[in-house]
């Protein structure tokens, strides 16, 4: 079978509506995951700093057992294993506006909690990163731990932290194809359905790999702005103007600010 | 460089005569013992200066008082209140979080190496605690920031980065941010040390102004003209132990120990 460039340029440059949902999805689930994730990670992080022995070890079991199991076993074992063993079953969640499939639910929850672990060793590291004297210095003025936390070292973390989440997210973008086994019709299971109608295989996967491309290169854009902006360590100079700031700014609209 | 104190209200009222009373204080780091037995007690208004060789515990000393180290045996208090600890039958039990936040308040520190919040501007270490901590309207924060500013000659670098302030500026901004809490005791601990020389003086210079308008204040130094001019007393430290506590007239005329006299000869020639 040659290769067909008229169906390439078709499934290209005018995707089919499924095609269009899996990318949406793909989009969302990516978000959804890797921002969950990221707060796993900032609450683990904490928890490896705490002064109790058991929260210590629990994110310890928790990092060795998220980062030692492949995602995929992951995903289908949240999935279909808890609810064969009748432990958990995802159900649809009606909002009214829009009904959330318990597939989709699940692969948030397995990408969440794999993406928390590795989270969880990105965010530790920038809490080490900045020096001891700052958490000194807040407490002497007065402030609780998680005050000086969230107000002096995870600001000045988030130049350590910055530069690997991106990295991160672009690896979510790409992960999320895994949840395709459990059935969420995500890009690469909606580029499956079409090579089952076609039998395309080639052409359509040429046209899902250059979307995937697509959205990693737009990303890489995005990323190397924020990190101009926060993510480099090795800049002496304070950043101009507060993380809230610049992501409002790099984000939003002029009018919505 | 004038009334300093007068950004915030004046000299902050005590409660109680002592503001410090830090009774048979006790202090090991693994097996090795660093405070044996030390008791100091500072009245209100007064400047206490410690002084003695590296290693003597003076810094480790200052540290407890804010319970930013913990301590093994003995009480300390600073305006009457059992600092870092609850008593519980005799015994002491490590206080909450909560609670020693809460002391810390009352107890401005400046560091040796300054440690201004880099992320922040020089009004925004500033107004930081008093707006989180005190829960002070940002307004009234900036007012009296801006003021503590001006007071210590800093009124233009408002809106600089610590990275874009010299060491002594830097330093001035701490003492700034100490001095927003409206402390009622001030610990300086070896403030000047990491300064180049040229810039010792405009950080003296505050620290005599705080000392003259009564500020309790303890500083851990190695600056013995601050000591002779404004100290009240000279605590002199060796080996973990106050070994001498006497007028600086004294202290630097006559010690009364062998190793003071050895200390003060190694140290002005």
């Amino acid at each position: 079978m040659r290769f067909d460039w008229g169906f390439f340029e078709h499934y290209l440059f005018e995707p089919s509506s499924v095609f269009l949902h899996g990318l949406w999805l793909t989009l969302c689930i990516s978000v959804i995951s890797q921002s969950i994730g990221t707060a796993i990670g900032i609450a683990g992080a904490l928890g490896t700093q705490s002064r109790f022995r058991i929260i210590r070890a629990v994110v310890a079991f928790y990092t060795w057992l998220m980062r030692g199991t492949p995602l995929l076993v992951q995903i289908v074992f949240i999935y279909t294993g808890l609810a064969a063993a009748n432990i958990f079953r995802f159900e649809d969640i009606d909002l009214g506006f829009a009904v959330i499939p318990g597939n989709i639910q699940a692969g948030i929850v397995a990408l969440s909690l794999n993406e928390g672990a590795y989270m969880t060793e990105i965010v530790r590291a920038g809490i080490l990163s900045v020096d001891h004297g700052q958490t000194e210095a807040a407490k002497s003025l007065g402030m609780t731990y998680l005050r000086l936390m969230r107000r002096i070292i995870l600001p000045q973390a988030a130049r350590v932290i910055i530069p690997p989440l991106g990295n991160e997210f672009n690896a979510m973008l790409k992960n999320t194809t895994l949840v395709s086994v459990i059935g969420v019709p995500e890009l690469l299971l909606a580029t499956n359905m079409q090579i089952s109608a076609t039998f395309r295989v080639f052409e359509l996967l040429s046209v899902v790999a250059l979307y995937y491309l697509a959205l990693t290169t737009l990303w890489g854009f995005a990323q190397r702005a924020i990190d101009r902006r926060f993510g480099n360590p090795a800049q002496s100079l304070p950043p101009r103007e507060s993380m809230a700031d610049g992501l409002r700014r790099l984000l939003l609209p002029r009018h919505v600010r | 460089m004038t009334e300093i104190l007068q950004a915030i209200g004046g000299v902050p009222v005590t409660s109680t005569e002592k503001v410090v009373e830090a009774i048979d204080v006790d202090k090991w780091f693994g097996a090795h013992q660093v405070l044996k037995g030390v008791s100091l007690t500072v009245k209100r208004g007064e400047v206490v200066v410690i002084v003695g060789p590296s290693g003597s515990g003076k810094t480790t000393f200052i540290r407890c008082l804010n319970h930013l180290e913990k301590i093994r045996k003995g009480r300390i208090l600073v305006n009457g209140q059992l600092i870092g600890y609850r008593e519980r039958n005799g015994r002491l039990i490590e206080d909450s979080e909560r609670n020693i936040a809460r002391q810390r308040r009352e107890i401005g520190m400046v560091f040796q190496r300054f440690n201004l919040f880099p992320h922040l501007t020089a009004l925004g270490n500033i107004i930081e605690a008093p707006i989180q901590v005190r829960g002070i309207a940002k307004a009234e924060a900036i007012e009296t920031a801006r003021a503590l500013l001006g007071r210590v000659g800093l009124a233009e670098k408002a809106e600089s980065y610590p990275a874009q302030l010299s060491g002594g500026q830097q330093q001035r901004v701490a003492i700034a941010r100490a001095l927003a809490m409206r402390p009622s005791l001030m610990l300086f601990d070896e403030a000047t040390s990491a300064l180049d020389p040229e810039m010792i003086g405009e950080v003296l210079e505050v620290m005599k102004e705080l000392a003259r308008e009564g500020m309790t204040m303890i500083a851990v130094t190695h600056e013995m003209g601050f000591a002779r001019e404004v100290a009240d007393r000279v605590v002199m430290m060796d080996d973990g132990r106050i070994i001498e506590d006497t007028e600086p007239e004294q202290f630097f005329t006559a010690p009364r120990s062998e190793r003071s006299k050895a200390f003060l000869a190694r140290i002005l020639h």
